[in-house]
This record gives structure tokens, C-alpha cells and sequence, in this order.
């Protein structure tokens, strides 16, 4: 651990600790951030105390004048301290931008402090106040680095989430399979398809699959390359697809795409895809004659 | 013949069992005592089973859709059987999805349908 040298920003700190705590907590309030209603004025305080005292603690450890790393070990107590707070604020319900102008909250006061203070040195009190500003600019935005990870390990959680319940394949009847798909089918899910498909080939020794596409928002050449492709592998493995769910719209946009599914069986609805799907595996549904006995 | 791959007489059928270490050599072996095999047996069907075939690149590839095509010639009809999911999807991604050739799920649907065929 270095010892830098004593600036007249960790004095402040340590001098007048509970001053600075108070102005800061009433620039909150002033800047409408403090959220009352979530949050009672003790708790407030001992987050904000907690804050400052790991503030003031990195303060005598660092360079001043040196680039602000917030990565840096000097800084890992306010790291955590600000994370914990964060996440507390955050469950309850506030905002990034009021988590943000929470911690930027602290620069006025500071400054007009070390006015008082350093009021013949004006060549000081500059690099001082410059300085601050420097280090908590930056971890208004580590707190925004926080918000922005937070968020994408949710989307990516939810995208996983998402393709695993969009690609299910159900057995309708002994040897026969359908997997609806619904949404949009990029290649990384129809790759996800395929696989579920075939692995439930093997699985249930089936002859005939149904891939229905009624929930499928858009056909493009691609997406009709990605189907065109699947039953073509489905083939491969000694079974047939049967393409269902193909619109009257879907039916003339692909003619005008140009697409042309070969020898790949299609049906307009899943119901006629069953109907051939029995014929196909050689079963037969008839009606009861007289049910009601 | 090859070690790598067998041909066994099943009732009329010919059963080519292609296992995992096979080499380029072994195949173009197989080809040979395949298109042999069905004239002298007058074999009218022929079951070639990849279940133990793990990894195909394009040569395997070629050589399949080759096999199939000859044994047509020779008027027998193939089957390729048991084609494992993680294949299936390299040789579509190849592009080579063997057009001309038949597939079964397992040696067993195969000889169902050449029995339905008459065939065996």
C-alpha cells in the first residue's frame, strides 16, 4: 500500500466527515433522488455513511493526479460497497439514472467545501475539485457498467429460456412426431430444431414428422432453406417430414421467392398433415358409429 | 474383403455393415466386392448400415451416394439405415443430401419394406 500524499480532499473527508454526509444527503433530497417513499431517512444515511467512509478510505491510498482505475485494489472496498447498495436500491425500484445522480450527488457539496477551505490557493482548490469530479464521474458510470451487464445476463438468460421452450417435439401417435415452431426461425434456432428433431427420431423410432410452421410470422428464402434443410436431414435418417401450416400467403410468397421444396411433402394445415401422416404409418381414424351407447 | 466393413447375406438381401475406423482404401475395397457380390448372388436388395459411423466428410459422402447408384444399376435396391442425428446434419450442411438414395430408420425397416416389395 503507497501512502500518497495528503490532499485537502481526504482531509476534508476525514475532518468533516458527518458535514459532508449531510450536505450530500441534502443534495439528494434537493435533486429529488433520495426516494423517501422506498427508502426511511436512517437507512439512507448509514448506505450514504458506508459509502463515504470507503471513499475515504481509497482516497489516502491513490495518486490523486494519476488516470482514475476503478479495477484497482485500493478501490475494492467502495466497489463493493457500491454494488451492495445498488442491488438494494435497484430491488426496490430505482431507476439507473436516479441510482447515478445518487452517487453524482456528492460533487457539489465537495466542492463548495473545499472553496471554503482552499479559498487562497485557488491553483489547488482547482486540481483538488478536478480531480474529485474525475473519480466519482467515474463510478457514476461503473454503476452504469453495473445496470448495462445486469441486463444483458437477463436477455441472455431469457434467449436461452426461449429456445429451449420454442423447440419442443411431442409424439402425436406411435411413430409419428410434430414440432410447431412459432416465432422467427434464425439459423441459430433452426440449428436447434434440427438437432431436437433428429435426436427424437432415434428416440421414438419415428417414421413421419411434422413440421408445422402456422406460428412462423415470416417466410423468407432463408428460413425456407433452414425447413428445406431439416426434412432433407430428416430423410437422411430414414424418416419423412411433412411441412404443415403453409398459408395461402406463405404458399404465394414462396412460389414468388422462387423457393422450390423438391420432393419435401407440404400440407396447408396440421390436420391434413396428420391425415397423411397416418396413411403414411398405416393407421386409420374412423367415426364411431351410435358413440352415445 | 476389408476389415473395416463386412458384407453379410441376409435371406436375398445384402447387409454391408460400415464400421467407424473406416479408411478411404476400405471403402473403395467395399465398393468393389459390393458391386461383385450382388451379380453373383443376384442379390435384388441391399442394406448398408452407418449406425457406428460417427464422423463422414465429403469422401464418405460421395462414396455412399456411389454405392447406392451402383447397386441400382445392378438392380438391387438400397437402403442406407441407421444414419446417426450429428451425421445427418454434416451432410446436409455439405450439401450432399443423397437424393438418390433410400433411407430406412434401421436395418429392420428396411427389410420391411424390400419384403413388401417382394424383394426379399
Amino acid at each position: 500500500m503507497t501512502v500518497a500524499p495528503t490532499t485537502e480532499v481526504s482531509r476534508l473527508l476525514r475532518e468533516d466527515f458527518d458535514n459532508v454526509l449531510d450536505a450530500w444527503f441534502a443534495t439528494q433530497k434537493r435533486e429529488g433522488v433520495r426516494r423517501p417513499d422506498l427508502f426511511s431517512d436512517r437507512e439512507s444515511r448509514r448506505q450514504l455513511a458506508d459509502l463515504l467512509r470507503a471513499f475515504s478510505e481509497a482516497l489516502v491510498q491513490i495518486d490523486l493526479d494519476a488516470p482514475v482505475d476503478i479495477e484497482a485494489e485500493a478501490w475494492s472496498e467502495l466497489r463493493l460497497a457500491l454494488s451492495e447498495i445498488t442491488l438494494v436500491r435497484t430491488e426496490r425500484g430505482v431507476a439507473p439514472w436516479e441510482m447515478t445522480a445518487f452517487v453524482l450527488a456528492l460533487k457539489q457539496p465537495v466542492f463548495e467545501m473545499l472553496q471554503e477551505r482552499l479559498i487562497g490557493t485557488p491553483d489547488e482548490l482547482l486540481r483538488d475539485a478536478a480531480n474529485f469530479g474525475r473519480i466519482v464521474d467515474a463510478f457514476a458510470m461503473h454503476i452504469n457498467e453495473y445496470f448495462i451487464a445486469e441486463r444483458d445476463e437477463i436477455i441472455e438468460r431469457q434467449r436461452a429460456e426461449m429456445m429451449e421452450l420454442s423447440t419442443p417435439v411431442v409424439q402425436l401417435w406411435e411413430r409419428v412426431l410434430t414440432i410447431p415452431l412459432i416465432g422467427t426461425l434464425d439459423s441459430m434456432r433452426a440449428q436447434e430444431v434440427m438437432e431436437n428433431l433428429l435426436n427424437a427420431i432415434v428416440e421414438h423410432s419415428a417414421e413421419v414428422v411434422i413440421v408445422d410452421i402456422t406460428g412462423v410470422r415470416v417466410v423468407d428464402t432463408q428460413v425456407a432453406q433452414h425447413l428445406l434443410r431439416t426434412a432433407a436431414a430428416v430423410r437422411l435418417m430414414g424418416a419423412e417430414a411433412i411441412i404443415s401450416g403453409i398459408s395461402p400467403k406463405i404458399a404465394q410468397t414462396m412460389v414468388e421467392l422462387g423457393v422450390d421444396v423438391g420432393e419435401v411433402t407440404t400440407r396447408p394445415t396440421i390436420r391434413a398433415a396428420l391425415d397423411e401422416a397416418f396413411r403414411r404409418v398405416g393407421f386409420r381414424i374412423g367415426r364411431v358409429e351410435d358413440n352415445r351407447v | 474383403m476389408s476389415e473395416a466393413a463386412s458384407i453379410y447375406t441376409v435371406d436375398k438381401v445384402l447387409l454391408v455393415a460400415i464400421r467407424d475406423n473406416i479408411t478411404d482404401t476400405d471403402i473403395i475395397n467395399l465398393q468393389e466386392d459390393l458391386s461383385e457380390k450382388i451379380v453373383n448372388e443376384s442379390a435384388r436388395g441391399v442394406v448398408i448400415d452407418i449406425a457406428a459411423l460417427e464422423i463422414v466428410d465429403t469422401f464418405v459422402g460421395r462414396i455412399l451416394a456411389q454405392l447406392s447408384s451402383i447397386s441400382r444399376l445392378l438392380a438391387a435396391e438400397t437402403y442406407i439405415v441407421g444414419m446417426r442425428p450429428a451425421v445427418a446434419m454434416t451432410l446436409v450442411e455439405l450439401g450432399m443430401d443423397l437424393p438418390g438414395s433410400k433411407t430406412a430408420l434401421s436395418l429392420s425397416h428396411a427389410l420391411r419394406s424390400l419384403k413388401a416389395k417382394g424383394l426379399a
